[in-house]
């Protein structure tokens, strides 16, 4: 499998996510300009450029209209994927760590930073079918009293949202309330990422702990822990089959002291189901700050430290494979 | 003193008092049995002693017998029926004996927390794992590891075992005060009975002081270990007094007194080694500063103190020795100054089996500097490690030729002469190797194998070489390795990070003595690995070549039972992952009905159904890329006739 190197970022990757189609992949860099690209050959589009800080999270609409990107620039800004064009821009007093459309585009949350003594806090806002009626009008805002948040994600049906926190919880909020439902300490350090499953019954939380665990969406519970030996910064898992991945390295100070022979750092699969690492692709120069499986589950990306994006579509090999235990035909089709 | 009334004369006897009980029995040391004159001999006593000697009961009691305790079975693991060997791990605070199940999960045998309060070391022949505590050291052993013996040391640092098992030697660099003002560091220990032995001075000589800057409250002292070097078949233990009052003391076990009551005198006493196989030491001296004396080597034998052979040697700045395993060749590597700052190395090697103890010199190129020699256990083959210039390193093997000869023929040749051939003695050159990142070899204990190794500051490279025919078996590496050690059978490496010294990825790795990977665990806070060593087969040569006759018959067996411990563990694992798919499909199945069952909410959310495809249109376009245009000029009509 020749993997497709993407290269158009100065810096290190902080998020790459497919468009529900999955022929674009949105990738958003501590350089301020997040990209667009075909995800089949590469090539790019373009960029967005108007932000003034590192981007460090982005979510594009189900119809692939509209993106929404988050920077340290403290505002979040809204795209017309087509052109590049800003739409509008929400301004904040920090840092915009996270941003996520809700299911049907109608409204998406953003958390701004717990810096300048300004608690973590997540602030849900309408979406305006045409952006020209987009205000600043905020729906519901939560603040966070205790470890501040690295990650969120709306849950099933927008009923719920799911952060992940620095100290390694993970807690439910319910959206139209603010109320904490519930919070489960799944992790020892920090939460780096919070995958779904294609039907959201199950996410893969991945820790600076070095594990990556398999987590049960309504009761918070882990059904699956991966174990490496660095600091895991992503997990996806695969649309059409029972595998994971992970992605991870040192942190970058420590980078100098890790082998010469280069591009070691490597994204590891592993089987859902019966835990054993099935494979690692090699490649980056750097750690892998994000991943993300294409929603066919044919391809998958990885973005790097080094700044670079790899594409890799999975050989038939890859499909192919099964321990003998696995039937296939006992999973239902979503 | 009392006098005698009548006579005027002491009664010859008197009370002496003392401030403290150590100067009284240092006086009753001193002065018992001494002789004024032949008819007359003082005798002291301490009081206390005369005391018992009068109240000694009328009535024989015999005394009392303890019932017999059985004793752990030391040598209870080489019974496996797997032939497996064991090593001691040391992770974080647990230290554990494993069994080495080579591919697989090792099997635990002991584990303890905080077992020993710094590293682990094993008895020579296995028999004991020694641990080590602010009180002394511990020793274990048995199947289960009890403690069979204790030996109190406040502060033990190093020790150092007889050969045979039967002693052990601690050194503390905190002194323990005796009676007559000596500071004494170290103590040799019986081990089964526990009792003490006798202990020694350090002489300050002896203890490498650090600089002056450096020294105060806490600052390291540097030792030459083992201080005290055993005869191979532990009856002597010997040390080394340096320098111009150069001397041997060897002293005899069990009773630790001076060989012949006086040491061997040794001017200007530079290093000494026993042979491994025979009580023969081998020694060197320096030129001194004034006389016309050369440098010497020489091998004298012990108790007759015959002097076996002595070399001279010329502009010698230091000697280092190398033993053969079987005591058949002793290697000193020898750095001589061929100006005030030019140096170079050389061999020479001593042929100790052979009449008269011949001596073979190796030359090597000038601009080598030899940092180690290696020989192959039982073999005739060795490895050296030079540096040339600033970088590159080389790695020489070497295999010894037969002792030089020289025959008469019977055959008269041409003139008439008995014809006379001379062998060559010396070492052939098989090989030398160009490798910047190897610091070390490692022979396997059986011979042949050598593993060519960089550790410590270098990154790990691993090499497996066949010394037979000089190839290369296998190249590996173990990233930051800090320890590489066979086990006791030649058939696993081991290479490990310990985090004492690598804080990045500890760990280890197990490889077959053909140089395949085994297995590979990182395991955080990885100490210490040590393997457990093997006594020496009690097996005659005579039997060992009846099992290599054998040979094939004995693998029949072994490959039945390698079958069926592989299908054993096959069956365990289907069944788990069958367990674990079964619960997987009901999961998916459970979250697949809600799915469908949320279907109507999604459809008002979204507003419109994901389920039901969307017909796709595919559009075929047709793209003419233009690739190449040339353009021919055809000439005019008229042209042509």
């Amino acid at each position: 499998m020749r993997p497709i190197l993407l290269h158009g970022h100065l810096r290190s990757l902080t998020k790459i996510r497919y468009n529900s189609d999955g022929d674009l992949l949105f990738s958003a860099s501590k350089d301020n300009k997040p990209c667009v690209w075909y995800s089949a050959n590469g090539e790019r589009l373009g960029t967005f450029n108007g932000h003034n800080g590192t981007v460090w999270d982005l979510d594009v609409t189900h119809n692939s209209r509209y993106l929404l990107t988050g920077s340290a620039d403290n505002t979040c800004k809204m795209w017309e994927v087509e052109t590049g064009r800003c739409v509008y821009t929400w301004e904040t007093r920090t840092a915009v760590r996270v941003v996520a459309f809700a299911l049907g585009d109608e409204k998406a949350l953003f958390v701004t930073d717990q810096t300048m003594g300004q608690p973590s806090t997540i602030h849900i806002v309408p979406i305006e079918a045409d952006p020209e009626d987009q205000t600043s009008e905020v729906l519901r805002t939560i603040v966070i009293t205790g470890p501040k948040i690295t990650v969120a994600v709306w849950g099933n049906l927008n009923r719920s949202i799911i952060t992940g926190h620095e100290d390694g919880s993970i807690s439910e909020w319910n959206p139209d309330t603010g109320a904490l439902v519930k919070s489960a300490k799944n992790h020892e350090k920090s939460i780096t990422d919070i995958q779904f499953s294609s039907d959201k019954s199950h996410f893969m939380s991945s820790s600076k702990d070095h594990c990556a665990n398999l987590t049960d969406t309504k009761t918070l519970k882990v059904m699956k822990s991966f174990v490496t030996e660095r600091p895991v910064n992503s997990a996806c898992l695969s649309p059409i089959r029972p595998h994971v991945v992970l992605g991870g390295g040192q942190d970058a100070m420590d980078v100098t002291t890790t082998s010469l022979k280069g591009n070691k750092f490597e994204s590891r699969f592993y089987h859902a189901v019966f835990g054993d690492e099935i494979g690692r692709v090699k490649g980056h120069f750097g750690p892998i700050n994000t991943l993300a499986f294409h929603p066919t589950g044919r391809s998958f990306s990885s973005g790097g430290e080094d700044g670079f994006i790899r594409v890799h579509h999975l050989d038939e090999d890859y499909f192919e494979f099964k321990y003998e235990e696995e039937n296939f035909d006992d999973l239902p089709q979503m | 003193m009392p006098i005698d009334e009548t006579t005027g004369k002491s009664k010859g006897y008197l009370f002496i008092e003392f401030e403290t009980p150590a100067q009284a029995k240092a006086a009753v040391a001193a002065v018992d049995n001494y002789k004024f004159d032949s008819k007359h001999t003082l005798s002291a006593n301490a009081f206390d002693d005369i005391e018992t000697f009068a109240t000694v009961p009328e009535e024989y009691i015999p005394p009392t017998i303890e019932p017999f305790q059985e004793k752990p079975h030391l040598r209870s693991w080489l019974k496996d029926e797997l032939a497996r060997d064991q090593w001691v791990v040391i992770k974080g605070d647990d230290t554990g004996i494993y069994w080495n199940n080579k591919s697989e999960q090792p099997d635990l045998v002991h584990t303890r927390k905080h077992w020993s309060d710094m590293y682990v070391q094993w008895s020579p022949k296995g028999s004991y794992l020694t641990t080590f505590h602010k009180q002394g050291v511990a020793l274990w052993g048995g199947p289960e590891f009890e403690k069979i013996m204790r030996f109190p040391h406040a502060n033990v640092k190093l020790i150092d075992y007889s050969p045979d098992e039967k002693y052990l030697v601690t050194w503390s660099h905190e002194p323990i005060l005796m009676p007559n003002g000596e500071h004494h560091h170290v103590i040799v220990w019986d081990i089964l009975s526990g009792r003490q032995l006798r202990s020694f001075p350090v002489s300050p000589a002896a203890m490498k002081t650090p600089d002056a800057k450096e020294k105060g409250p806490g600052s390291t002292v540097k030792i030459d270990w083992p201080m005290f070097k055993w005869s191979h078949d532990s009856k002597y233990i010997a040390r080394m007094t340096p320098g111009m009052e150069g001397a041997i003391s060897v002293y005899e076990t069990p009773g630790m007194g001076l060989l012949d009551k006086k040491s061997i005198k040794v001017e200007g006493l530079k290093a000494f080694e026993w042979s491994p196989a025979d009580n023969v030491l081998a020694y060197w001296t320096p030129e001194p500063e004034v006389g016309n004396i050369p440098a010497r080597v020489t091998l004298i034998k012990v108790p007759t103190r015959e002097i076996l052979r002595t070399k001279n040697l010329f502009s010698v700045i230091n000697v280092n020795f190398h033993w053969q395993s079987n005591g058949k060749y002793l290697l000193a590597r020898v750095e001589k100054a061929t100006t005030k700052i030019q140096r170079t190395h050389n061999l020479e090697i001593f042929r100790i089996k052979e009449k008269d103890v011949p001596v073979d010199i190796v030359e090597l190129k000038p601009t080598e500097n030899l940092t180690n020699a290696f020989w192959e256990p039982n073999g005739d083959r060795f490895a050296l490690i030079s540096l040339e210039g600033s970088a590159k390193i080389n790695i020489h093997f070497y295999e010894m030729n037969a002792a030089a000869t020289t025959t008469v023929g019977k055959k008269k040749d041409m003139t008439g002469q008995p014809s006379v051939s001379a062998l060559l003695g010396g070492a052939k050159l098989l090989k030398t190797l160009d490798r910047k990142g190897i610091n070390q070899v490692l022979w396997s204990p059986k011979g042949r194998i050598a593993v060519l190794a960089g550790v410590r500051a270098f990154q790990g490279d691993i090499e497996f070489w066949d010394t037979d025919d000089m190839t290369m078996l296998a190249a590996g590496e173990h990233y930051t390795c800090t320890d590489v050690e066979w086990d006791p059978t030649g058939r696993y490496l081991m290479s490990s990070v310990s985090w004492w010294r690598v804080q990045q990825d500890p760990g280890f790795q197990l490889w077959s003595c053909v140089g395949t990977q085994l297995a590979k665990q990182s395991v955080p806070q990885f100490k210490q690995i040590l393997w457990r060593p093997r006594p020496p087969t009690p097996l005659t040569a005579e039997e060992i070549k009846q099992v290599k006759k054998n040979f094939k018959e004995y693998s029949k067996e072994f490959e039945v039972v390698d079958a069926k411990e592989t299908n054993k563990l096959d069956k365990a694992v289907i069944e788990k992952r069958k367990a674990l798919w079964a619960e997987w499909v009901s999961y998916r199945r459970r979250c697949h009905e809600d799915w469908m069952r949320e279907a109507e909410l999604r459809y008002e959310i979204v507003g419109y159904d994901r389920d039901v495809e969307v017909a796709v249109k595919e559009i075929e376009e047709y793209v003419d890329e233009v690739i190449d245009e040339t353009e021919e000029i055809i000439g005019d009509a008229a042209d042509d006739d």
